[in-house]
């Protein structure tokens, strides 16, 4: 597979994997950094990148160990323990639906066509946490292009593996298994829409979403779906896993927003992982540039 | 014999006490050691509330068994578990007032008026406040029969914990539906006590 990077990032910009480990040493580093690659920052106007600028990333160590993937349990620190052994090869991904092109694919011929790039993103977790993650990966978007859905295809379904023997959480009704997510196909088209393979420059952790997984940064975590194995076009709103489990709690959108609330929390502020007091959440995650996707929508019904 | 009772009362003092220190040495030492975790706020918030219930629950344990056993001297330890019980409820609430919301009364108001969860998980500590006030001897004594029924409040506060776990809860449910159990079997052993002392007195001769 090709790994290119963004064209606008000079190569002195691009931390070496040394760098990225040593926790202090990065730091400084990361700053500039993360300036350079949050897309949103070469857009948005200098308030915003200078905030962008000050983002520091969330250590490896936190990344990885401190996560939401219910297929290897509900505690933060189980899917790290218990995805050891999940097994990313051989992976296919089937693409159907309402597509010109549908197939199934070899995870490698599925990636082969695409750059991948290096994208510093914010991710806003539901439970009023948060962290910056440097990930790896290529626009949804090329793929779309690339599959030609057909003008009947409104919305992508994603659908995480379901094997309960390899996923111990599966095999307990936590959520209807398999876990199943959606877009819409703006957002899907939206080139901040990525699709994951690796974070930290290198590749994802079993417990990250390995091999394959969706980040759509103005979404809360549980939209960027983890593990996919199948991409659908479909007419109507997909019925995703969460709300399934609970539609009032939990919308199809789950936009960021902190004048909407969580039925049972405030999402005003959050914790940045890594930090003691809390912090205001910003409107999208502060990806403005979405906003107008939603414009002239009730984001308080459409939660 | 007599003297064997005292001995085992005093191991399960001492036992007890231990055990009921664990879970905060274990905050301790995890936090020194750099062990509490990516989010080390939410990690103390569950480990005290975790500690607050299930002490709680090992407190409303003790009267079935010392009515079980006839091993009545077992009621002594009460007092030391219902006090461990709020002393972790204390701390779960000064965790979350002073570490995670880091004195912002007006959010710590806002989510006490508006969030059902910590509405009935604040009630449940507050209860607890009167009954470990009035634990002392020279309480028990002031207060005769009203002593009694003053801590019924335990049972109240206990419902509410549990209403408070499982408001939290997000998707599995599975570890506070044995907590709910557990009350739910401590609660109904009761209830043939509280039916005879609710019936006449002419039942007793």
């Amino acid at each position: 597979m090709l790994i290119r990077r963004a064209s606008d990032i000079p190569s002195s910009e691009i931390t070496p994997e040394s760098v990225y480990m040593n926790r202090r040493a990065f730091m400084g580093a990361a700053a500039g950094v993360a300036a350079a690659l949050v897309p949103g920052s070469l857009a948005a106007c200098d308030a915003e990148a200078a905030q962008q600028e000050q983002e520091k990333l969330t250590p490896y160590e936190d990344v990885t160990q401190y996560n939401n993937f219910y297929e290897f349990g509900v505690d933060k620190d189980d899917p790290a323990r218990n995805a050891k052994n999940f097994r990313t090869r051989p992976w296919s991904v089937a693409v159907e639906g309402h597509v010109a092109k549908p197939a199934t694919y070899d995870l490698e011929d599925f990636l082969q066509p695409h750059k991948l790039e290096d994208r510093v993103y914010r991710l806003r977790c539901v439970e009023a946490w948060s962290m910056v993650i440097p990930w790896r990966g290529f626009p949804l978007r090329d793929l779309i292009n690339r599959v030609e859905p057909t003008s009947k295809a409104k919305y992508v379904e994603f659908v995480t593996l379901h094997d309960p023997k390899q996923m111990p959480g599966q095999r307990v009704g936590i959520l209807s298994w398999p876990y199943v997510e959606g877009l819409r196909l703006d957002e899907a088209m939206h080139p901040l829409t990525l699709l994951a393979t690796g974070l930290y420059g290198r590749d994802l952790p079993n417990q990250n979403g390995a091999p394959l997984r969706l980040v759509v940064p103005w979404k809360y975590g549980f939209k960027s779906i983890k593990s996919i194995v199948k991409i659908r076009f479909v007419e109507n709103q997909p019925t995703t896993a969460w709300m399934r489990a609970a539609p009032d709690e939990y919308g199809f959108y789950a936009n960021v927003n902190p004048n909407v609330d969580h039925p049972r929390w405030s999402q005003k502020k959050e914790r940045r992982i890594g930090e003691f007091r809390r912090r205001d959440t910003l409107m999208f995650n502060g990806y403005m540039e979405v906003a107008s996707l939603y414009s002239g929508m009730d984001l308080r019904r459409y939660f | 014999m007599q003297s064997r009772t005292v001995r085992n009362l005093a191991l399960l003092k001492t036992a007890l006490w231990a055990a009921c220190l664990f879970p905060l040495a274990r905050l301790v030492y995890a936090a020194f050691a750099g062990r509490l975790g990516a989010n080390p706020i939410e990690a103390v918030t569950l480990a005290t509330g975790k500690a607050a219930l299930v002490i709680l629950l090992i407190t409303l344990l003790v009267t079935p068994v010392r009515r079980i056993t006839g091993w009545n001297r077992l009621i002594q330890v009460r007092r030391p578990l219902g006090l461990f019980a709020f002393f972790y409820a204390l701390l779960h609430f000064l965790t979350y007032v002073v570490l995670d919301l880091f004195f912002d009364f007006a959010a710590v108001g806002e989510d006490i008026l508006k969030r059902p969860y910590i509405t009935v998980g604040f009630a449940a500590f507050v209860l607890l406040i009167p009954l470990a006030i009035t634990s002392t001897r020279g309480w028990i004594r002031r207060l005769g029969k009203r002593w009694q029924t003053l801590h019924t409040l335990v049972y109240v506060s206990s419902v509410l914990a549990i209403v408070h776990f499982f408001w939290k809860t997000k998707a599995d449910f599975r570890e506070v539906q044995v907590h709910a159990a557990i009350l739910a079997a401590l609660l109904l052993v009761r209830i043939p006590g509280w039916y005879r002392r609710l019936r006449p007195v002419s039942v007793r001769r």
